[in-house]
């Protein structure tokens, strides 16, 4: 018995050491580690957290009023919006003030109409191309996924938004390109999206750099994971249950296995 | 009717069906009253988990199967439609992705017991190639599902694996056109991978069968590595082992849970929630976790192998590093014969066991770790080291079977257990006779 | 077989732990299966479009247009007075499916007819929604895969078909625009 937990033991830890190994791999800056409301989409010692709305809602606003100009997040719908605490009537106000290409209608054409609650998020650009056209030959990425198709997750997309500095003395820059401490590389595309007071926040936070970084990371996390509260829920519940049945699958066995021995 | 079942069921209509077709009675008599060592240990439980896992497999793999569209433009979109929009499609979908990881952890474990007690040995070789073979499939299937999602690493894996392929001499450029049905990977590469990732499970459940029947037929081995001499050293199947291997599998199942419910992605790559880009190469190709050992045997062969003191190549690197994987797997087959010893359980073989968990057991933790590591000093050399210990495990088993003085076997399961009680010898080896 | 199970003291506990037991995998199961089967039950990108709003501003009288809705036809009739007229002459007495045609429509809103545009037959799109379809021999909707004749109530007049053709949970969100689902 001793020795097979032993070995278990040793196979989980050689599997953790492998994959943890797998992504840190290469020469690549090491966000600092954040605290999370939620703990983070991949934290696994997380079981009773869960989003923070307020910051899920800022963040919205930060990415509808600087991101979505060139960002799209075509994996969501308006109706989404609902789930972090939107009402239906705010959800068809924001659905209705973007433009949606719809059709082509009886005479064969594309027409534009306000959106409604079932359309995905208004894509800034026609196409990919046109995404790279305009920025510089680069389209860039579509955030919908953005914080579980980066490693370091939340810390990366809050380190990376908060960034950027001058360039070191020596600091070979490409053209277009702007330092970040962040980027694997350090030479990013983008330029620095947001400032101290860029924008204005509706609940009356204090629209710091950090605090817009913060609230628009938290938004991206529950665009990644939007089922991460009701994951870490029916898990605490399976877990549960599964104990006490392995409890009393042992309490059989044992007595089962009494005469045995 | 020359074998008319003999079948007493109290109700009329399963008694009715057994006369007919005995499959009560067939199960009754391999999983209820199948005599079974009385002295496994918990590693006899990963079989019937291995078992669990793909079904479970197979169960949420044709729910999927339902909500996925199998094509290049929306593949991506729909998995993550079933993530976001499918009923509990988040939890299935993480318990397929989890569950090809949990199937692998589970199975190797299963082939380590196999090792270690000799399982392979006279006369249970043909359920050890049977074994051989579930593996390969499931590779095969667990390749070419993980380029279903046509994320980032599901293209390039893909790219990769298949250009495998291009190293085989004169006809290797074709095959591989072949594979893709283009000429890279592409939307027909990903149909015919749907295609194949829903039948060969099937095909895998045929062979488990296989597995299993010939299993019923010379009966399981155990720690001792002795055959049961008599009925003291058997239980029936059920409950005793109906019972251990319920529990072992709640066991299991939380471990699987924590992973499905609290650490889904652990196992699983960022670059894969990025859509596959023909275009961009992520900066670390790297397979799934229980592919590393293999793949770094893959990589380990960094050189060519020509005739001394000439120019000439005989093997290229690509088409070495191709053979070595390749020969990773398929020295498995003939494991039953390098390994010379008449003893199985690696307690009574001083040498082997020590082989057994200094040379293979690294060796493979070693490859794994190699794998998951860029291509540069020091893990390539610890990758080819490692294949050397792989290999060399078994290459040298023969000699090990010549050199090693076994312990004293005990006369039979019953007296260890029953701490050296009398003996019933008149039974030897009546027992396990075909029935 | 060597079974060596022996009652005894220990076989009411042991009982009580083997039913605790089968009852729970029994529990566990069940509860694991339900998942696997609502995820076939529609998803929430289907359930979003189970609501269609349409704009009828743009519906002449004697006009009539088809809207998708879950899948399915919808007509929207723009019904000129003559059509409401013929439709509330009739006896409902002689009608295969007895509906006068105020329970098929909104009150105040007698005009417009909003119906799912299946034949209650056997499931074909009628023809008479579009300018010059056929509209059969009661000027509303002609099914041409059995003959199936509606008025302009759409109520079954003659032909195979039992039932009216369908009309849909729908209400007015302003005098031109209703809300279908």
């Amino acid at each position: 018995m001793r020795r097979l937990r032993t070995l278990i033991a040793a196979g989980v830890l050689s599997i953790a050491g492998l994959t943890a190994g797998a992504q840190a791999a290469g020469d690549v800056p090491v966000p600092p580690a954040e605290k999370w409301a939620h703990g983070g989409v991949n934290s696994f010692l997380s079981f009773f957290k869960g989003y923070d709305y307020a910051a899920v809602q800022r963040g919205f606003q930060v990415y509808k009023e600087v991101c979505s100009a060139c960002h799209s997040m075509h994996l969501l719908h308006y109706r989404n919006l609902h789930d972090i605490g939107f009402t239906e009537e705010e959800v068809k106000a924001i659905a209705a003030s973007v433009e949606i290409t719809d059709g082509p209608n009886d005479q064969g054409e594309m027409f534009t109409r306000p959106g409604i609650p079932s359309d995905r998020f208004h894509n800034p650009f026609p196409n990919k191309q046109a995404a790279a056209a305009a920025n510089g030959g680069k389209a860039p990425p579509d955030l919908s996924l953005i914080v579980k198709a980066r490693a370091h997750h939340e810390d990366y997309i809050h380190g990376l938004l908060v960034g950027y500095a001058e360039a070191p003395a020596g600091f070979d820059m490409p053209p277009g390109g702007n330092y970040n401490k962040y980027f694997p590389g350090h030479a990013i595309a983008m330029a620095q999206p947001l400032y101290e007071n860029g924008i204005t926040y509706t609940d009356g936070t204090a629209a710091t750099l950090d605090q817009q970084a913060r609230d628009v990371t938290q938004f991206l996390a529950w665009a990644a994971e939007p089922k991460l509260e009701e994951r870490r829920r029916v898990g605490i519940m399976v877990i549960g249950f599964l104990v006490v049945f392995a409890g009393i699958m042992y309490a059989a066995k044992r007595r089962l296995w009494a005469d045995v021995h | 009717m020359a074998h008319a079942p003999q079948s007493n069921f109290s109700n009329p209509v399963v008694n009715w069906i057994d006369q007919r077709l005995p499959v009560i009675t067939m199960m009754n008599k391999e999983y209820g009253s199948f005599p079974t060592p009385r002295n496994f240990n918990y590693f006899w439980n990963f079989g019937a988990l291995a078992m669990f896992v793909l079904v479970t497999m197979i169960v949420s793999g044709i729910v999927l199967a339902m909500h996925y569209t199998n094509n290049t433009l929306l593949a991506f979109d729909s998995v993550e439609r079933i993530m976001r929009d499918v009923n509990w499609g988040w939890m299935i979908r993480y318990i397929h992705a989890n569950g090809a990881s949990m199937f692998f952890i589970v199975v190797y474990i299963h082939i380590f017991r196999g090792i270690y007690y000799g399982s392979y040995k006279a006369p249970r070789e043909l359920i050890w190639i049977f074994g051989v073979v579930i593996l390969l499939l499931m590779m095969g299937t667990a390749f070419m599902g993980y380029v279903l999602p046509w994320g980032q690493m599901s293209f390039w894996g893909a790219t990769v694996i298949t250009n495998l392929f291009s190293a085989i001499p004169v006809v290797g450029e074709s095959i591989v056109t072949l594979l893709w049905g283009g000429f890279s990977v592409d939307n027909p590469t990903l149909n015919r991978f749907f295609a194949l990732h829903f039948l060969l499970p099937f095909v895998l459940l045929a062979v488990v069968f296989l597995h299993v029947a010939a299993l019923h037929i010379t009966g399981s081995n155990n720690p001792l590595g002795i055959e049961p001499k008599g009925p003291q050293d058997t239980l029936p199947f059920h409950p005793y082992y109906t019972t251990k291997d319920i529990f072992g599998l709640t066991v299991f199942l939380i471990f699987f849970a924590a992973f499905v419910f609290f650490a889904p992605n652990y196992l699983g790559h960022p670059d894969n929630y990025i859509p596959a880009d023909p275009l961009v190469t992520p900066a670390h190709i790297v397979p799934e976790w229980y592919f590393l050992p293999f793949y770094a045997i893959l990589r380990s062969i960094t050189f060519s192998i020509g005739l001394p003191f000439t120019d000439v190549v005989l093997i290229p690197a690509k088409l070495g590093g191709v053979l070595a994987m390749f020969g990773s797997i398929a020295i498995l087959f003939v494991l039953p014969w390098l390994d010379t010893s008449p003893v199985r359980s690696s307690r009574f073989r001083p040498i082997f066991k020590w082989w057994v968990l200094l040379c293979l057991v690294p060796a493979f933790f070693m490859l794994g770790y190699a794998g998951g590591k860029p291509a540069e000093q020091p893990y390539v050399l610890i990758g080819q080291l490692g294949t050397v210990m792989y290999f060399a495990f078994f290459l040298l088993l023969p000699i090990i079977g010549r050199i090693e003085k076994p312990l004293p076997l005990p006369a039979s399961i019953a007296k260890p257990v029953l701490g050296g009680g009398s003996v019933a010898t008149g039974a030897t080896a009546q027992v396990m006779e075909k029935a | 077989m060597a079974d060596t199970m022996h009652a005894g003291d220990g076989q009411t506990r042991r009982d009580f732990i083997y039913l605790a037991g089968a009852a729970m995998g029994g529990v566990g199961a069940a509860a694991a299966l339900w998942p696997f089967i609502h995820s076939l039950n529609p998803a929430a990108d289907t359930l979003a479009l189970a609501t269609i709003e349409v704009d009828l501003a743009p519906i002449q009288p004697g006009q009539a247009i088809k809207a998708m809705w879950r899948g399915k036809p919808v007509f929207i009739r723009n019904r000129t007075p003559e059509e409401i007229d013929t439709a509330r002459k009739v006896p409902v007495a002689d009608l295969i499916d007895p509906q006068t045609d105020q329970e098929r429509v909104k009150e105040g809103k007698d005009n417009w007819l909003v119906l799912v545009g299946v034949c209650t037959h056997l499931g074909c799109i009628p023809l008479g929604t579009s300018p010059g379809e056929a509209k059969g021999d009661f000027g509303g909707w002609f099914c041409p895969c059995h003959g199936s004749h509606y008025d302009t109530s759409g109520r079954i007049r003659k032909g195979p078909a039992p039932l009216n053709l369908h009309v849909p949970e729908y209400a007015f969100i302003s005098d031109t625009r209703v809300k279908i689902g």
